[in-house]
């Protein structure tokens, strides 16, 4: 990670286990996320996000291993370490008729260091809807309020739990848009999601786990290459043209072509660039041309042999 | 104690060590908003006493009665409705507040804060206590105005007496939060044990009118000690004599609060 040797990474997990009973939710994972990175977990329903991330909030002891959070015991120093960190809640609410800036102002006061309810509110795009009520709040506000909550402390790493789900594509777009601006103020940010487009665009690296260990963890594009499986560019292509000169590309495996469709298969940084420039150069009349590649769900499908489904 | 701070141009509060009593002190505010913007606790607390003042003065008047020794009904209802409103503070407010809000993910909320869980609760409890006295100043004020109720006792014991009372009526709605797998069921356990008991302690209604069978279970039920400490403090009774009754509140708080304590539950 290239830490520096006076440097601690905000959180250090080692051999982290936890069981309830019988049941095995977390079966002994190490990592570290690294300061100013948008990190994010990410497995389907009951992996064991929820717990792993509530062990390194103290919330919950580990059976066995060690939690380290802004390098102290999260379940012995809770009430310093809450001081520093910020939490969006999957599963919270707000008493119905608090409204927006009593919310703001009220868990505020509970911390020695609190972020101005103003700049809160325009941060978060709230400002018109400040003496609203909780209840009153759509779904997407709600969750901006969640979001502001938990960076009312100025902290140093927060955790989004879930953050978009039930959001509509566009808010959740949004969304992305505010977390790589916190991140970009200077917070480390830890995300769970399943959604593996969300791991994908958002995430500088992601943690892969399922039924409790990690099945894989690296940036997305690393785990995607990981993958070795070919790019596919699609284009349409006049009756009676042919562009079976591409094959002779080094990043092209193989190009198929029917009716007025082609598809080229190939890998590799470059494939993008050299389809199109040679298709350019020998002047074929191409249209619309797009690419597609593998993604994380096709890393979590070929490292489990399941998709992932919600 | 404000600075700007790093890229963003957030403004930061910075309050160094005063962080308790502050916390403690917007969570009563809070508290008190949303107490005044829910009507039907408003309704229980405010109004509910009132309808009694109104009704049963009405029905009974003030007249001096050898039955309540030379007072009227009115005099003795005063302590008598500061009891019902504990009681159903207690035992359906704090109960059914409680439990709503963890059910909701409200005290989930709470838990991810720096806050302490005794402070929640001494907010909890004061704002409880506050709307009490409210109610109580309610009471009082219709009483004077329609039926010059009396006063004998000392104010500062009566004080004393409402904030014992208070708490362990408030503990045995902690508890009842504790015992109630949800907000309904909460809610439910609330009604049943207060609604008997408002008209078997004398809290609606006088002892002195009910037959021996019924003075009898009402020895058994908490909210009686709270009709009798108070009654006696109003009517300027020492302590001395009321030993037993602040006796019985001293152990309810006590054992409610420590059962309560153990079956707390954030989520």
């Amino acid at each position: 990670m290239g830490l520096g040797a006076d440097m601690v990474a905000p959180i250090e997990v080692r051999n982290l286990r936890r069981t309830y009973g019988d049941v095995v939710a977390v079966d002994g994972i190490s990592f570290e996320v690294a300061e100013g990175e948008i990190f994010g977990l990410v497995g389907p329903n009951g992996a064991g996000k929820t717990t792993t991330i509530e062990c390194i909030e103290g919330l919950r002891r580990p059976t066995a291993g060690q939690v380290r959070l802004l390098a102290m015991d999260p379940s012995t120093e809770r009430r310093v370490v809450a001081e520093r960190i910020g939490v969006q809640l999957q599963e919270s609410a707000l008493p119905s008729r608090l409204h927006v800036e009593e919310a703001l102002a009220l868990f505020g006061s509970f911390y020695r260091r609190s972020i101005n309810v103003d700049d809160l509110l325009e941060l978060l795009a709230l400002t018109e809807k400040r003496k609203t009520a909780f209840a009153k709040l759509s779904g997407g506000q709600k969750q901006r309020l969640f979001i502001a909550l938990a960076l009312v402390n100025g902290p140093e790493l927060v955790f989004f739990d879930e953050l978009t789900t039930g959001l509509d594509p566009q808010a959740r777009r949004s969304m992305w848009d505010l977390v790589r601006q916190i991140r970009d103020r200077g917070c480390t940010v830890v995300i769970t999601t399943h959604y593996m487009e969300e791991a994908e665009r958002l995430c500088d690296r992601v943690m892969i786990v399922d039924r409790g260990r990690i099945v894989a963890l690296d940036t997305p594009e690393a785990l995607i290459d990981s993958l070795n499986v070919d790019k596919r560019i699609v284009f349409g292509l006049p009756e009676g043209q042919d562009v079976a000169s591409l094959t002779s590309l080094s990043a092209v495996s193989r190009v198929e072509q029917n009716d007025e469709r082609v598809l080229v298969y190939g890998h590799g940084d470059r494939f993008t660039g050299a389809v199109v420039n040679a298709l350019e150069d020998t002047g074929v009349p191409f249209t619309d041309l797009r690419t597609e590649q593998p993604n994380l769900e096709d890393v979590f499908l070929s490292l489990t042999g399941r998709e992932m489904r919600e | 104690m404000t600075r700007r701070d790093g890229p963003g141009n957030l403004t930061v509060v910075d309050r160094g060590s005063s962080v308790t009593v502050r916390g403690l002190a917007s969570l009563v505010v809070a508290n008190l908003r949303l107490y005044v913007r829910e009507p039907i606790g408003t309704f229980f607390t405010l109004a509910f006493p009132v309808m009694f003042v109104l009704i049963f003065g009405a029905i009974y008047g003030n007249e001096p009665q050898d039955m309540f020794d030379g007072y009227g009904s009115m005099d003795i209802s005063m302590p008598a409705y500061t009891a019902l409103i504990l009681g159903s503070v207690g035992l359906l407010g704090v109960a059914i507040n409680t439990s709503s809000y963890r059910e909701a993910g409200i005290l989930r909320r709470f838990r991810m804060t720096p806050l302490r869980p005794l402070v929640y609760i001494a907010a909890d409890v004061t704002a409880n206590l506050i709307m009490t006295l409210t109610g109580m100043v309610g009471v009082l004020v219709v009483g004077w105005l329609l039926y010059r109720v009396r006063f004998e006792g000392q104010a500062v014991s009566v004080f004393l007496a409402v904030i014992l009372s208070g708490t362990a009526m408030f503990a045995v709605g902690y508890l009842i939060a504790g015992l109630a797998p949800n907000a309904r069921a909460a809610q439910v356990i609330g009604m049943v044990v207060l609604y008997p008991m408002l008209f078997l302690s004398g809290a609606a209604i006088p002892l002195e009118v009910m037959p021996d069978s019924v003075r009898t279970i009402s020895d058994y039920l908490p909210l009686t000690y709270v009709v009798r400490l108070l009654r006696g403090l109003w009517f300027g009774e020492p302590w001395g004599s009321l030993l037993l009754e602040t006796g019985v509140l001293v152990g309810v708080l006590v054992i409610c609060t420590a059962i309560a304590v153990r079956l707390f539950r954030w989520e």
